[in-house]
């Protein structure tokens, strides 16, 4: 069988006296999208932020594609990478947040420019290129000129989505992506992420979105208090839960 | 149900100006006349004496080196606090503390103390050398002939700028919001990448307090009159030595201070309007659809 594209390990984590994850085991196939669902404060935001290492984990190990992340294996022990050579290990591993974090001071083009022209040193006319072909995959070819607060929220996720794609990413992260959206916004970024996972990206996405969870997920992970309570196929852990605890949420969403 | 409306509610058509008001105007201005009066009529002001010398090589040599030593001071004391900055936000504590301490001892004593310190180093260290701390010297110069009062006044100022823009710059850094800092790192930016998406953004709020402090430093560099530099205060202070028309040559030379500090306020507000690009929107408004854009003002 494939090795698993993303394999956590043991993930412990803990915010001063908060144990926010206490040992998570999860693995995400090749070309496949994983839904993270469950309260909030339950450990999906801390979770997906192990695996980038923008908060490393205390214990565990995070592979992608077969690297460790974040850690040197030397003899019996493991070694904490130094920050630069994490920065170049998250190349492959796109995120999108929350709250877009697009760069205030640049238009859409430029901001999805800044990942291939500082840190790889692309060529110029061939990155702008890459990000106009992205930006028009996302619909917003039109908006290339535009600065962040002359977008609106969606439009400012499509552009972020496009950033982070522009890195040509082995795996994609999502923090809520469409949390901080109007309602009537939601659409378009979810469609952008259906043709996304259409196209065989491997993905994660922490989300509230129930109806995206049960119609694009491969897998769907019920996390609460720090562990992973339920997984498995969406129509089972969203229609048939085994656990109390997941009814429970389920029937509140 | 009728609201009655009561007289006192009603909006007044034309609002009553107090009548204190004309008393305020009357009184600024006599104070005005009686000002201009003496000004103009007083001699000893030297009006004639103060426009022979405005524009005399003296003066202007004089205003020339304290334009040369705040530029000077601006650009050492800046990537100065730009380095001390990044060093108080260090990780590393032994380096966080090492320039707080920097940054408390420098803005901690006074700065003309600073200037006459510096000029007599020569009486602390009598030769300056480069070598191994306890160990052999590998060069050595006069500290008279390095120490001019040209380097001494550059150093005491630079050093003492520096203290004060690390602080301005790590207000600015500081208040770049963390999701930048995270978008950055996500995207596979190594730390001096994330910091090339960091600063311009906290250029921003940096702007207004360190023009404030080229101001400051403009004129703070009329303490090194004391150490003979020929700035702006010390060419007058020759001219009037030698004349004795004191007030006139202090109003000389107050006059270039006051025209270059109105520039330079002039030139602050033409650097905020460039780097608010991206956060004020552009006069025509060419933002999306409907009831979004309040939105995304707000997201944004």
């Amino acid at each position: 069988m494939e090795t698993p594209m993303i394999v956590l390990r043991g993930i412990q984590k803990r915010f001063d006296s908060v144990h926010v994850l206490k040992g998570v085991d999860y693995s995400v196939s090749r070309g496949s999208v994983s839904c993270l669902i469950g309260p909030s404060g339950s450990g999906k935001s801390t979770l997906l932020r192990c695996i980038n290492g923008l908060q490393p984990a205390d214990e565990g190990e995070v592979w992608v594609d077969g690297e460790l992340i974040g850690l040197r294996i030397d003899g019996d022990h493991v070694i904490p990478l130094p920050e630069k050579e994490i920065a170049d290990q998250r190349r492959q591993i796109g995120m999108v947040f929350q709250r877009f974090n697009l760069f205030p001071h640049m238009t859409a083009l430029e901001n999805v420019m800044s990942g291939p022209l500082r840190v790889n040193r692309a060529d110029k006319e061939r990155t702008r290129d890459l990000a106009m072909g992205l930006l028009d995959r996302v619909g917003l070819a039109e908006r290339a000129d535009h600065y962040p607060n002359e977008l609106s929220g969606g439009q400012q996720q499509r552009v972020a989505i496009a950033r982070a794609l522009a890195m040509k990413p082995k795996v994609m992260l999502f923090d809520e992506p469409t949390s901080a959206l109007d309602p009537e916004l939601v659409g378009e970024v979810l469609s952008v992420m259906r043709d996304l996972a259409a196209e065989g990206m491997t993905m994660i996405v922490v989300t509230h979105e129930m109806g995206f969870a049960r119609d694009v997920a491969d897998h769907v992970c019920f996390m609460d208090e720090g562990v992973i309570v339920e997984e498995g196929h969406p129509d089972t852990v969203l229609t048939d839960p085994r656990t109390a605890r997941a009814r429970e949420f389920l029937k509140r969403g | 149900m009728n609201v009655t409306e009561g007289p006192g509610l009603r909006p007044r058509r034309n609002p009553k100006r107090s009548p204190w008001r004309y008393v305020v105007i009357a009184v600024m201005l006599f104070l005005a006349l009686a000002l201009a009066d003496v000004v103009l009529t007083n001699p000893n002001f030297g009006w004639p004496v103060v426009g022979q010398y405005l524009f005399s090589a003296v003066i202007l040599d004089g205003l020339l080196l304290t334009l040369e030593l705040t530029a000077v001071v601006m650009v050492v004391g800046s990537v100065l606090g730009v380095i001390l900055a990044v060093m108080r936000t260090s990780t590393n504590t032994f380096v966080a503390r090492g320039a707080w301490a920097y940054i408390w001892f420098f803005r901690g004593t006074p700065l003309l103390i600073q200037v006459i310190f510096w000029f007599n180093i020569a009486a602390l260290f009598p030769r300056i050398s480069l070598g191994v701390p306890f160990g052999p010297t590998l060069a050595g110069i006069d500290a008279n002939a390095l120490v001019t009062p040209w380097t001494a006044a550059v150093l005491a100022l630079s050093l003492n700028e520096g203290a004060y823009m690390a602080e301005i710059v790590r207000g600015g850094l500081l208040g770049v919001d963390r999701g930048q800092y995270e978008a950055a790192q996500a995207l596979g930016m190594r730390p001096s990448k994330v910091f090339g998406i960091i600063l311009p953004q906290a250029v921003r709020t940096i702007i207004p307090p360190t023009a404030n402090q080229l101001v400051t430093t403009f004129k703070n560099t009329a303490l090194v009159s004391v150490i003979g530099l020929a700035d702006l205060l010390h060419s007058a202070q020759v001219v009037y030595a030698l004349n004795y028309q004191t007030i006139p040559l202090l109003i000389v030379a107050a006059f270039w201070y006051l025209l270059l500090t109105s520039l330079l306020s002039y030139f602050q507000s033409l650097l905020e309007r460039r780097y608010s690009k991206g956060y004020v929107p552009r006069s025509r408004p060419r933002a999306a659809t409907g009831t979004s854009d309040a939105v995304a003002l707000k997201e944004a």
